[in-house]
């Protein structure tokens, strides 16, 4: 067994610079993340699938153009690993479940369609919990994977595997889903960048979908640069998402430079209370201070409709949405199928018992009920409604702030089977990130420590929508001030 | 809102078309009406003339003009039936 | 105890459009299966619904063709339900605000005979709504194949009040509504391809009660005429419980048009539990003034109204106003060759009758006949002149559709001009009288029909040539 070299945990800006000065080729850049998987993806488990081949023939094709002078701008040749649910043609689509494990996708989802466009290389299928479904990647129905700065420990989920492939050096970044915080959450734990993009840049054509009204494809990777690139490779209108927003995309990276702040920065003082570990609270108010002491306005803000009913609301919308999404899985089309059936009825029941694990079955029955007849209005109905005066109360927030301070998680990684059991209790660390998606708005998630046994801890930045450009460069100033980036995981 | 007790397991288990066990709608009963007691928070919000949110942003009309594209080549459509004859998915004899 | 039939009719009709209601692959019949497919009809991990524009605009036409209130908003829902014609296991559709409400559809029932008129009346229509299709079912012995070529096309569900009372009305209804459909290029609504479906809702109730009876769905009406025959089955069965002390079950059941029967059916979804709920993935449609006044320039006359026209203006009789107005290309035709204001009803006969029985013969369409508008307005107005006689029409009629020339043009050809020269005819009814003298005498002695022996006479000696108008003038004024 061969260490990697030094590439893997370089930035994707400083590779794309490597590229360019032909200092490294893509094919020996994809060999040394390759090697690095086959070194340390067995104790991680970040990785469903890869396709080494088809990824090195694609390397090669990038030489070949970048020799002719033809390279298609700064991703290419760059290979991009892609969490389980997003379509890439002639690749498995899992979404971690054994409903989809033989399932591979006839089409690319437009996100992999703008990478391929700009010379991206798709490559390896990351693990999470299945369909979305979960904070700890538990849930996968392969393994769990482990976080690479503690292998008794959880990733997060349910990106968990995108976080922490990046983490331990396995690819340079990643793209991951967020619905609930399911990016942001695991960054956090890994101690990496996590970005979740404003509801309706990102196009989900060809991404599984969780909970239609909040999911959002986002980027994971070392740094905030790389998160900014990589959200502006994928960033865009699609006409074949309605949802999609005509929102300009600027260049983002070149936007960091430019805008520098000071800034108007909220923090929710409901999101400091009781259940906030002390080493959590300790890093991220020392990041509040580092803000004030570069100019930035402090503000304690109120969002007290959010941290008191944002789970309650999540789970009712983001079920019901998904018990009518996960419906198609069905054994009919595609999918398994179970052996036996008898008739048309007895086929869907067995075939999606058998195929779903159990929060997934959970969140469906759930889901089923709260649109049921005589449940609606009560349920679902009331849900949208607390929802409306939840945006409402973050769109008065951000009336006098650029952008909000906040822990990601209330507590650091936890142990692998720390709670399984307890599916509420489960819930309840989406605390901090949850009401960003009933909003609409984009968030962060940027390294600011580890506690005192080794665990990273995560900073969320929360922004005004469509102010990718602002977040970027608010969550810039702190991290170039630090040196959190810069740390690795020892993997035994 | 309902009592939570008024979750019938079985009723939404087949609308869901989910065969479980008897354990699991045990457990599942258990835990969801945990859930279902947990949410029952909402109902000391004040939604009175509070419209549901339906899009993030209201906007109509998108859609695209009636141009046909290509679609799939029927064994690509195919490629991941569980069960296939003449071109065609084979499911279970349909009784209406 | 007399019975009345309450019956109310829930039609889907395809509409006519090149690709899906969400999605841009094709639409189609008759395609190998599953040729029309992308990952949006198979409901793939990650697939999205896109609306089609041009769907929006033809439901619009539609309302407004049968006066319906055309929505300002209207939005999209989640219909769930499992069945493996239906990928998503949910049909994207429109529950609480539907394109179109009201509107209505004018019937005409049988008259007292074929040439009479029949009453008209107008059944309210309560919605119209846009959804998709679902994919198509065959059943084996063993088991079933699912082709999804159709699955994803747009369907317009109509579904009328509980305002028919008959058999009879709901046959009325649906080639109404048919007609103007198709008339409209709505749709083609042709039931043999899919491209209409009818269910119809079925109770009875005491005749002067004013609440409903229990209803009974009715399926697999596979044509219009098995809609009437099921309907009246239908009827007549619930009649038959009722009366042997009975009650009706609410249930579905399912016609057999070969058999003459119905049977029940399964239910398909327990308690029809749809869980209804706003589409996420959709943005609602909205409907302004401009709009509807784009698709209002392009709503043709309806089809009862042109033939009201027909009958006013032309006074056309209503027979052959039947026969032009099902067809605007001939009505069309006939308009092109009365408007300049030739006998209108000798233009309709020819054109009813004789044309569309020569074009059927050879087989050729209106389009390709080689008879046109104006050839049929000048064969009218040269008999009308006396150019030509009646039988000599036939033969230029003839000789036109053969050759498409103009009937002046065939009427020198083949020297079918009358003759009206009035020296030869005052000779020859001179001759023709002293010929009959027996005749001449009968007819001063008062009888009419003594006449026809001179005139026939008469039109021996000028070869069938004479105008006989101008003859039995000539004879009349000979004899005094």
């Amino acid at each position: 067994m061969t260490m990697a070299g030094p590439a893997i945990f370089e930035s994707a800006a400083t590779l794309s610079t490597l590229l360019a000065t032909r200092k490294i080729s893509a094919v020996e850049l994809l060999r040394e993340f390759t090697a690095r998987v086959d070194a340390v993806d067995g104790r991680v488990r970040a990785f469903n699938s890869r396709d080494d081949a088809g990824a090195l023939r694609l390397a090669a094709e990038s030489d070949a153009r970048r020799a002719a002078g033809r390279e298609l701008g700064p991703l290419d040749g760059l290979p991009v690993a892609f969490k389980d649910v997003i379509a890439v043609d002639g690749q498995p689509l899992t979404c971690s479940s054994r409903m989809l494990a033989n399932f591979v996708s006839p089409y690319d989802a437009t996100v992999t369609t703008k990478l391929r466009a700009a010379g991206a290389i798709p490559w390896g299928r990351l693990n999470l919990d299945e369909f979305a479904m979960g904070s700890s990647t538990e849930n996968s129905a392969f393994a769990p994977t482990a976080n690479p700065w503690d292998l008794r420990c959880v990733p997060g989920g349910s990106s968990g595997g995108s976080a922490a492939a990046v983490a331990a050096g396995e690819t340079p970044w990643a793209l991951g889903s967020d619905t609930g915080g399911s990016i942001r959450q695991p960054a956090a734990f890994c101690g990496i960048v996590g970005l979740k993009p404003t509801y309706g840049l990102v196009s989900r054509y060809g991404l599984a979908a969780f909970a239609s009204s909040l999911d959002q494809i986002g980027s994971l990777a070392r740094t905030v640069e790389d998160a900014a690139v990589l959200l502006g490779a994928i960033a865009g209108h699609d006409e074949r998402d309605s949802t999609s927003v005509r929102a300009e995309v600027p260049d983002y990276r070149a936007e960091l430079g430019r805008r520098k702040g000071p800034w108007r920065l909220g923090v929710p003082k409901e999101f400091f209370g009781a259940g906030l570990d002390p080493e959590i609270e300790a890093a991220v108010r020392a990041a509040m201070e580092f803000y004030r002491r570069a100019g930035c306005e402090i503000r304690e803000v109120a969002l007290p409709l959010a941290s008191e009913y944002a789970i309650a609301v999540y789970y009712l919308i983001a079920t019901a949405e998904a018990s009518s999404n996960l419906a198609r899985y069905d054994g009919i089309r595609y999918g398994h199928r179970a052996a036996g059936a008898t008739d048309a009825i007895d086929i869907y029941a067995r075939s999606r018992a058998e195929g779903f694990g159990e929060e997934v079955k959970r969140r469906i029955i759930l889901g089923t009920h709260v649109l049921s007849s005589g449940y609606y209005d009560a349920y679902y109905l009331r849900a949208q409604k607390v929802r409306t005066l939840i945006r409402a109360e973050f769109q008065n927030v951000f009336a006098a702030c650029d952008a909000l301070l906040s822990p990601t998680t209330p507590t650091p990684a936890f142990p692998l089977g720390a709670k399984v059991a307890d599916p509420l209790a489960m819930y309840l660390n989406d605390i901090y990130t949850i009401g960003v998606n009933l909003a609409g708005l984009p968030a962060i998630s940027v390294p600011c420590g580890f506690t005192s046994a080794g665990l990273p801890i995560g900073l969320q930045i929360i922004g005004r929508p469509f102010a990718e450009a602002d977040l970027l460069a608010v969550a810039s100033a702190y991290e170039q001030a630090h040196d959190w980036h810069r740390r690795h995981p020892q993997l035994p | 809102m309902n009592q939570t007790s008024d979750f019938d397991i079985d009723y939404v288990a087949n609308l869901a078309r989910l065969a479980l066990t008897q354990a699991e709608k045990e457990r599942f009963a258990r835990q969801l009406g945990e859930i279902l007691h947990y949410v029952e928070k909402l109902r000391q919000v004040d939604v009175a003339g509070v419209e549901p949110t339906a899009h993030a942003s209201p906007v109509f009309n998108v859609w695209q003009a009636d141009e046909p594209r290509p679609g799939l080549a029927v064994d690509a459509a195919l490629r991941n039936a569980p069960a296939a004859r003449d071109h065609q998915i084979v499911v279970p004899r349909v009784v209406e | 105890m007399k019975f009345e039939a309450v019956i109310g009719l829930e039609v889907h009709v395809q509409l006519r459009t090149r690709s899906k209601m969400f999605t841009r692959v094709a639409a189609g019949y008759g395609e190998p299966p599953n040729t029309l497919t992308d990952p949006v009809v198979l409901a793939l991990p990650g697939a999205l619904p896109v609306m089609n524009k041009a769907a929006l605009d033809q439901i619009i036409k539609a309302g407004l063709m049968l006066g319906c209130t055309i929505a300002p908003v209207c939005k999209w829902d989640r219909k769930n339900y499992f069945y493996p014609d239906s990928p998503k296991n949910y049909q994207i559709s429109q529950y609480d605000q539907p394109i179109c409400r009201g509107g209505a559809v004018e019937i005409e029932l049988p008259g007292p005979a074929r040439n009479i008129m029949g009453e008209h009346k107008r059944i309210p229509l309560t919605r119209i709504h846009l959804e998709e299709d679902v994919g198509k079912l065959t059943h084996g012995a063993a088991d079933s194949l699912v082709d999804y070529n159709r699955a994803g096309t747009p369907l317009m569900e109509i579904v009328s009040e509980p305002a028919l009372h008959s058999a009879e009305e709901a046959f009325a209804f649906l080639t109404s509504l048919r007609l103007t459909l198709q008339q409209g290029g709505v749709s083609d609504c042709d039931m043999e391809k899919g491209q209409l479906r009818c269910d119809a809702n079925v109770s009875i109730r005491p005749v002067g009660e004013t609440r409903l009876g229990t209803k009974v769905e009715l399926k697999n009406l596979n044509s219009i005429s098995f809609v009437r025959d099921g309907i009246a089955h239908e009827i007549r069965r619930q009649i038959a419980v009722v009366e042997g002390g009975g009650a009706i079950s609410q249930e579905t059941r399912q016609y057999d048009g070969e058999a003459g029967t119905s049977a029940a059916m399964r239910s398909k979804e327990m308690a029809h539990d749809y869980r209804y709920f706003p589409d996420p993935d959709l943005m609602p449609v909205q409907v302004d003034e401009a709009w509807k006044a784009a698709i209002r320039a392009t709503v043709p006359e309806l089809p009862f109204d042109r033939q009201r026209r027909l009958m006013e203006r032309f006074h056309l009789p209503y027979t052959i106003t039947s026969v032009l107005v099902p067809d605007p290309a001939q009505a069309d035709f006939f308009e092109a060759a009365a408007a300049p204001g030739g006998q209108a009803q000798a233009i309709g006969n020819w054109i009813a009758n004789d044309l569309l029985r020569e074009l059927a013969g050879a087989n050729r369409t209106l389009a390709e006949s080689p008879i046109r508008p104006a050839h049929i307005a000048g064969l009218v107005q040269l008999v009308d002149t006396g150019v030509i006689s009646s039988p000599g029409a036939r033969e230029v009629f003839a000789q036109m559709f053969r050759t498409g020339e103009r009937p002046e043009v065939v009427v020198e050809r083949l020297g079918l001009r009358q003759a009206t020269d009035t020296g030869d005819l005052e000779r020859w009814v001179a001759e023709a009288i002293a010929a009959n003298p027996k005749a001449a005498a009968e007819f001063k002695a008062g009888n009419e029909k003594a006449l026809n022996a001179v005139k026939g006479a008469v039109m021996k000696a000028a070869k069938g040539k004479a105008n006989p108008k101008l003859v039995d003038e000539a004879v009349r004024r000979q004899l005094g």
